[in-house]
C-alpha cells in the first residue's frame, strides 16, 4: 500500500468529518429554520466529502477495510483533523467564526487539489469545490451579518474571531506527508494556501468593520494525532454504536 | 348583510364542493380562516418538533451512510416545517406568533414526538411506522380544499414515502443481522406500536370537528377509518420483518376483511397530550431554548438588513 498516499488522504478526510460532527450536533436547535438547514447542508456536503475521502483511502490499503472502519474504528490519537474543526458550538458567533477560517481555508485547499496529479483526488476536489464556495460565501456573510448587525451582534462576532485566531496557524502547518505530496505535484503549495488565506479572510474582516487579530502563537496537534480534550467526547458520540456492537452490518 | 353573508357561505361552499381549490385571496367564512391556521401550524409545529428525537441520533449514527441519510431526513423534516409555516403565514399570521403559541403551550404539536427515541432501532421504527402513519393522513391532505396546504403536501409526502422506505431498510438491516440486533428491533418496534396508533386521533365518536372537516375537505376519512388502513398496511410489513407482533391481539378478520386489534389505552392518549408524556417538557424546552438563545442572531440579521436596505435607497 501506498502509505503516503493513505495518510494523506486520512488528513484530508478528517477536518471535515470532524467539522460535520459538530454541526450535526445542532441540527433542530438552529436559530431560525433557514439557518438550521443551512447547518446541516454544509455537515451533509462534508460528509459526503469525508465518504469519498475515506472510500479512496480503503481501496488503497486495501485488506478488505471500509469507510466506516477508517471513521470509526481508530484510536484517538490516530485522528488528524486540525484541532480548530473540535470546538465546540459554545453559540452561533463561535459556529460561524469557526467555519469562516476552516472555509477560508478549505476552500483554497481544493482548489489547487483540483489541479492534483492524482486524478481521483481533482475529481474530488472538483465536485467539493462547488460545496466549499457556496460554505464559504455562507460563512462570510454571517461574518459581516453579525459584524454589522448590532452592538449585541458586534461584540459577539469580533470575541469568536479573535478567539479562533489561535487555531488557524495549525491550518498552515505542513506535515511530512504534505511536504511530499506537493513535491510530487499530488497535495498543495502551503504558502499560496496561507496567502490565499489571509487574504480572503482579511477582506471579509474589514468589509464587517471587525479587528483583524493580531497573533504570533497558534494551538497545534491535531494534525500529529494530539487534540485537546474535546475530541475524547466527539468520538464517545461518533464511535458509541460501532463499539458497543462491534463488527454488525447496519 | 346578513343574507350576503349566507350566499358567501354557499358559494364558498359550492366551490369547494365542484372541486376548485381556496387561495389566500379568495373570501372564506373566519372560521375556516382559524380551522387551518390552527391545523396548518399544528403541521408545522409538529414537523419541527419532530426533528428533535430523531436529531439526537445523527452524531451516533452507526455508518456513514446511515449519518448521511438520518441527517437528510431530519434536515427534510425541518423543510417541511419551513413550506407548512409559509403556507400559514398566506392566512394573516406571523411565523414569530405561530412560534409562540408553539412555546405558550396554545398550539400543539404530534403526540407522537413525547415519546423518547433510546435506541439505534428507533430509527428505524419512527421512519418506518410514525411516517407511514403520518403519509396516510397526508395523501388524503393533498386534496383538501385549502390550495396552498394542498400543494405543500404533494411535495412533502414524496418526501414522507421515501423516509418510511429508509426506516423499514433501516429495520430490516437489523432484522436480518445478529440477535442482539434483532432483539433491538423487536423491542423498538413494541415500543413505537400503540403511540403509533394512537396518532390517528381520538375515537370517531369521541372526534369533535370530523363533520365540519369532511365537508371542508380537511379530512376525506375518518379516524377509525385511517387507523384501520394502517393496521392491514403494517401487519404484513411487520412479518415480511420476521418479527413477533407487537399485539396479541392481531388477526385476521375474514369476516370484516379487516386485521382486528387489541383495546388502544386511551387514558395514556390524553395524558401525553395533556402535557404529561415520557418527553413533553425536553421537546418544549428545546425549542424554547432554541429560539431565545437565536434571538440576538435574529435581530443581528434584520438589523443588518435594514442598514443595507438604506444604503441602497441612499445611492
Ligand atoms: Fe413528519
Ligand atoms: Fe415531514
Ligand atoms: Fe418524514
Amino acid at each position: 500500500m501506498n502509505k503516503s498516499l493513505y495518510d494523506y488522504l486520512i488528513l484530508l478526510g478528517d477536518s471535515p468529518l470532524i467539522l460535520g460532527h459538530r454541526l450535526s450536533e445542532l441540527c433542530g436547535h438552529g436559530p431560525n429554520l433557514e439557518t438550521d438547514i443551512a447547518l446541516s447542508n454544509i455537515a451533509l456536503d462534508l460528509f459526503g466529502q469525508v465518504r469519498n475521502w475515506f472510500q479512496y483511502a480503503a481501496e488503497i490499503h486495501g485488506e478488505g477495510k471500509t469507510e466506516d472502519d477508517i471513521a470509526f474504528l481508530r484510536y484517538e490519537h490516530e485522528y488528524r483533523n486540525v484541532i480548530l474543526t473540535e470546538q465546540p458550538n459554545k453559540d452561533f458567533a463561535w459556529v460561524i467564526a469557526r467555519q469562516f477560517y476552516f472555509d477560508a481555508w478549505h476552500y483554497s485547499l481544493l482548489t489547487q487539489l483540483c489541479e492534483s496529479r492524482d486524478e481521483r483526488i481533482s475529481a474530488i476536489a472538483a465536485k467539493s469545490i462547488k460545496e466549499v464556495t457556496y460554505h464559504r460565501r455562507f460563512s462570510s456573510e454571517w461574518v459581516k451579518r453579525l459584524g454589522d448587525g448590532t452592538e449585541e451582534s458586534r461584540a459577539r462576532m469580533e470575541n469568536a474571531i479573535a478567539h479562533f485566531a489561535m487555531y488557524k496557524g495549525e491550518l498552515f502547518e505542513e506535515t511530512n506527508v504534505e511536504k511530499e505530496m506537493f513535491a510530487s505535484g499530488t497535495g498543495a503549495d502551503f504558502k499560496v494556501l496561507k496567502a490565499q488565506f489571509e487574504s480572503f479572510t482579511n477582506e471579509v474582516l474589514n468589509e464587517a468593520g471587525l479587528e483583524i487579530p493580531q497573533i504570533d502563537w497558534t494551538q497545534r496537534g491535531g494534525k500529529h494525532g494530539v487534540h485537546s480534550e474535546h475530541l475524547g467526547y466527539i468520538l464517545a458520540d461518533l464511535q458509541y454504536m460501532q463499539r458497543a456492537y462491534p463488527g454488525m452490518q447496519w | 348583510m346578513e343574507i350576503d353573508i349566507n350566499r358567501l357561505d354557499l358559494e364558498f361552499q359550492a366551490k369547494i364542493d365542484s372541486g376548485k381549490t381556496i387561495e389566500p385571496k379568495d373570501w372564506m367564512p373566519e372560521k375556516y380562516r382559524k380551522t387551518h391556521i390552527r391545523q396548518i401550524s399544528q403541521h408545522a409545529h409538529s414537523e419541527i418538533v419532530g426533528m428533535l428525537p430523531e436529531g439526537n441520533w445523527i452524531t451516533r449514527a452507526p455508518s456513514l451512510r446511515r449519518k448521511v441519510t438520518l441527517l437528510a431526513k431530519v434536515q427534510d423534516e425541518g423543510g417541511h416545517g419551513l413550506y407548512l409555516y409559509s403556507a400559514c403565514e398566506t392566512l394573516g399570521i406571523s411565523r414569530d406568533e405561530l412560534f409562540e403559541q408553539l412555546h405558550s403551550g396554545k398550539a400543539k404539536y404530534s403526540s407522537i414526538f413525547n415519546y423518547p427515541a433510546v435506541t439505534w432501532a428507533d430509527m428505524g421504527a419512527v421512519g418506518w411506522l410514525v411516517d407511514g402513519a403520518a403519509i396516510m393522513n397526508q395523501v388524503m391532505l393533498t386534496r383538501t380544499s385549502f390550495g396552498p396546504y394542498a400543494r405543500a403536501m404533494v411535495r412533502i409526502c414524496k418526501e414522507e414515502s421515501f423516509h418510511q422506505r429508509q426506516g423499514f431498510e433501516i429495520m430490516l438491516s437489523l432484522c436480518n443481522g445478529t440477535a442482539v440486533q434483532k432483539h433491538m428491533a423487536q423491542e423498538s418496534l413494541n415500543r413505537w406500536w400503540w403511540p403509533s396508533l394512537m396518532m390517528f386521533g381520538p375515537r370517531d365518536e369521541e372526534s369533535t370537528h370530523t363533520e365540519q372537516a369532511i365537508k371542508w375537505k380537511i379530512k376525506l376519512k375518518t379516524n377509525d377509518e385511517l387507523r384501520q388502513q394502517f393496521v392491514d398496511q403494517t401487519v404484513p410489513q411487520i412479518e415480511l420483518l420476521g418479527l413477533e407482533l407487537p399485539d396479541p391481539a392481531i388477526k385476521w378478520n375474514e369476516e370484516r376483511g379487516h386485521y382486528d386489534f387489541g383495546p388502544i389505552n386511551w387514558d395514556e392518549f390524553w395524558r401525553v397530550v395533556g402535557g404529561n408524556g415520557p418527553c413533553n417538557r425536553e421537546r418544549l424546552a428545546a425549542r424554547k431554548e432554541a429560539w431565545e438563545k437565536g434571538a440576538w442572531v435574529r435581530e443581528a440579521a434584520l438589523a443588518y438588513a435594514e442598514k443595507q436596505e438604506n444604503l441602497r435607497e441612499a445611492v
